[in-house]
């Protein structure tokens, strides 16, 4: 067996490091960040089920890179940038896409080329590598003060419009016709939810990295449904999910000193395969026997 | 002039829907014009043509989503426009998401307050019992709390008229709502739509491909064919003069069994059905 794997797997469950490594700032600090950011991705995640914007969050989140990665190069904030960035690709993925089948391709495009920029970007970029890398695959722990700070902001910002659109929001997104029909302003509505999944998406960036959003934006919500149909429902498990895996992760990473990424990932997937072997248990659910 | 006639209350009373000199067009290309329509409470319209002779339009007009050219559109006496509670809709059946997280009364609580802004949180109670109402009018109770991915097109469509009926609507829309359905279910989810108008008096405008299961509950006939129109009862209007003239060509309306069967249009209202359709079409061109 792989030296490093061994090592993780006897240090996983030293809890004494675990423990000592809680008393720092910083680890405490990437604990608030990830529990934050479970509760935005936890609330957001069942919306981007009920719109199958999977694939569109994923370009969102890539485009996020390429935004972080020319702030790097520029020398301004990568938390600014990084929400530049995923706040317009999601934008025009929402102006672009009326039509499924048509957003597809041009997400595929959109992405492919904004992963180009950003390699580009990183190849230029004269610092560590390190750098740059932990974009792709986060890094909570380098979040820092002012990390947290904006973390903090955009996150109570976010949750504070999805309190205000959620109702028409969710009419919209899971009965676009007869929402039209009453009124609700459909379009409009796309944009608003596109820049709050842009900001969303940004903010998991610093934490699981561009490749890994998915983990938390998605999956969370995609076990939920899998095991509740009510909408109220789904979100709340969804967010019981995604702070499972954002802050079980950090926490199992701690003594290993593995990537985050990689327990946040597994945890979330572990939660999805659970939810999935119960609501194929259940089979079809909420039908009673009511003679008709 | 003091005594009023016996049936001038009728007269007086505001139409629930009403057109006049309406034309709509997409460039220059009308879809209908001169449409002069006024549709009483509690009256039962079904409108029939062709695809593309602009009968979903005509609902979009109502529904304040699509201007007319010329003309005004008026729903119980204000102008037609998006958002107005007077109006119910009910769309035709379609595939819903499979893991869709919503249920059957979800979309019926969408119905009541699904356009209000807020999460609707501290409203649930009063919303349960409204939607728990509408569900028992419908007879749904056995699916409410299914995934509306899970649901059958009958189950779905019962729930549709739920939905649209919690709003209390004075008019209501029905863009195709039997379309897909078995027989079955055509007659049950027409019968509750023809219950809610006699109940409540709300018209009905009912867009339609197949007139034979809403026969017996329809007051008059709006038929649209390439810009030329003809409303009147379903007797003046579904016959082989008039629909001859409306498709100028030679169509015939027999009638079979209690059903009424429309030769010679050359597209899908045939009433023979699918399968019937294509040896009609070849007729219709030989």
């Amino acid at each position: 067996m792989n030296e490093k794997l061994a090592d993780t797997f006897s240090k996983m469950f030293d809890w004494q490091a675990t423990i000592d490594l809680l008393q720092y700032d910083f680890v405490q600090q990437a604990l608030l960040a990830a529990a934050i950011l479970g509760l935005l991705a936890g609330a957001i995640g069942p919306l981007i089920i009920s719109r199958q914007m999977s694939f569109a969050v994923h370009g969102t989140s890539e485009l996020s890179l390429t935004g972080a990665s020319a702030a790097l190069l520029a020398g301004i904030s990568v938390g600014l940038g990084a929400i530049v960035g995923s706040v317009f690709a999601a934008v025009l993925f929402a102006l672009l896409g009326s039509k499924v089948r048509e957003r597809d391709s041009v997400i595929g495009v959109v992405l492919s080329f904004g992963l180009g920029l950003s390699v580009l970007f990183m190849w230029l970029y004269p610092g560590r590598t390190g750098t740059s890398f932990s974009l792709l695959v986060g890094q909570i722990v380098g979040v820092g003060n002012s990390g947290l700070q904006l973390l903090l902001v955009c996150a109570v910002l976010v949750l504070a419009v999805l309190v205000v659109v959620y109702r028409p929001l969710l009419f919209a997104s899971t009965d676009p016709d007869v929402a039209r029909a009453r009124g609700v302003p459909v379009r409009a509505l796309s944009i608003v939810f596109a820049v709050l999944v842009g900001v969303a998406a940004a903010l998991g960036v610093q934490i699981v990295g561009a490749l890994l959003v998915l983990s938390l934006l998605i999956t969370p919500a995609a076990a939920a449904a899998r095991i509740t149909s009510s909408p109220l429902r789904t979100t709340l498990f969804s967010i019981l999910f995604a702070e499972i895996a954002a802050v079980g992760g950090i926490l199992l990473s701690l003594a290993p000193g593995v990537p985050v990424s990689s327990f946040v990932t597994t945890i979330s997937f572990v939660i999805y395969l659970a939810c999935r072997a119960i609501g194929s248990r259940r089979g079809s659910t909420g039908r009673v026997a009511v003679p008709a | 002039m003091t005594h009023p006639a016996p049936d001038a209350p009728s007269v007086s009373r505001t139409p629930a829907v009403e057109l006049r000199g309406a034309r709509l067009a997409y460039g220059d290309r009308t879809l209908w014009s001169g449409l002069d329509l006024s549709v009483e409470q509690g009256e039962f319209i079904a409108v029939l043509g062709p695809n593309g002779s602009g009968k979903t339009s005509l609902l979009k007009v109502l529904l304040g989503q699509l201007p007319l050219s010329e003309g005004t559109a008026t729903i119980a006496g204000t102008p037609a426009r998006t958002g107005n509670s007077h109006v119910g809709y009910v769309p035709q059946q379609k595939t819903m998401d499979e893991g869709l997280p919503l249920r059957g009364r979800d979309l019926v609580g969408l119905g009541v307050d699904g356009h209000r802004w807020g999460t609707g949180f501290r409203s649930r109670r009063s919303r349960r019992t409204i939607v728990d109402d509408a569900i028992d009018q419908v007879g749904a109770r056995a699916f409410a709390d299914a995934p509306v991915g899970s649901l059958s097109g009958g189950e779905q469509q019962r729930l549709r008229v739920a939905q649209a009926l919690v709003g209390d609507p004075k008019v209501l829309l029905c863009d195709e709502p039997l379309l897909s359905l078995d027989l079955a279910n055509q007659h049950r989810v027409s019968d509750l739509i023809n219950q809610r108008r006699l109940g409540h008096d709300t018209a009905v405008l009912f867009v339609t491909h197949e007139i034979n299961p809403i026969l017996p509950l329809v007051d008059r006939v709006l038929y649209l064919v390439d810009g030329r129109f003809r409303i009147g009862t379903a007797a003046e209007v579904m016959t082989s003069e008039v629909l001859s003239e409306l498709y100028q060509t030679d169509v015939e309306v027999l009638h079979v069994r209690g059903r009424l069967v429309v030769v010679g249009t050359g597209d899908a209202i045939d009433a023979l059905g699918s399968t019937g359709a294509d040896g009609i079409h070849h007729e219709a061109h030989e």
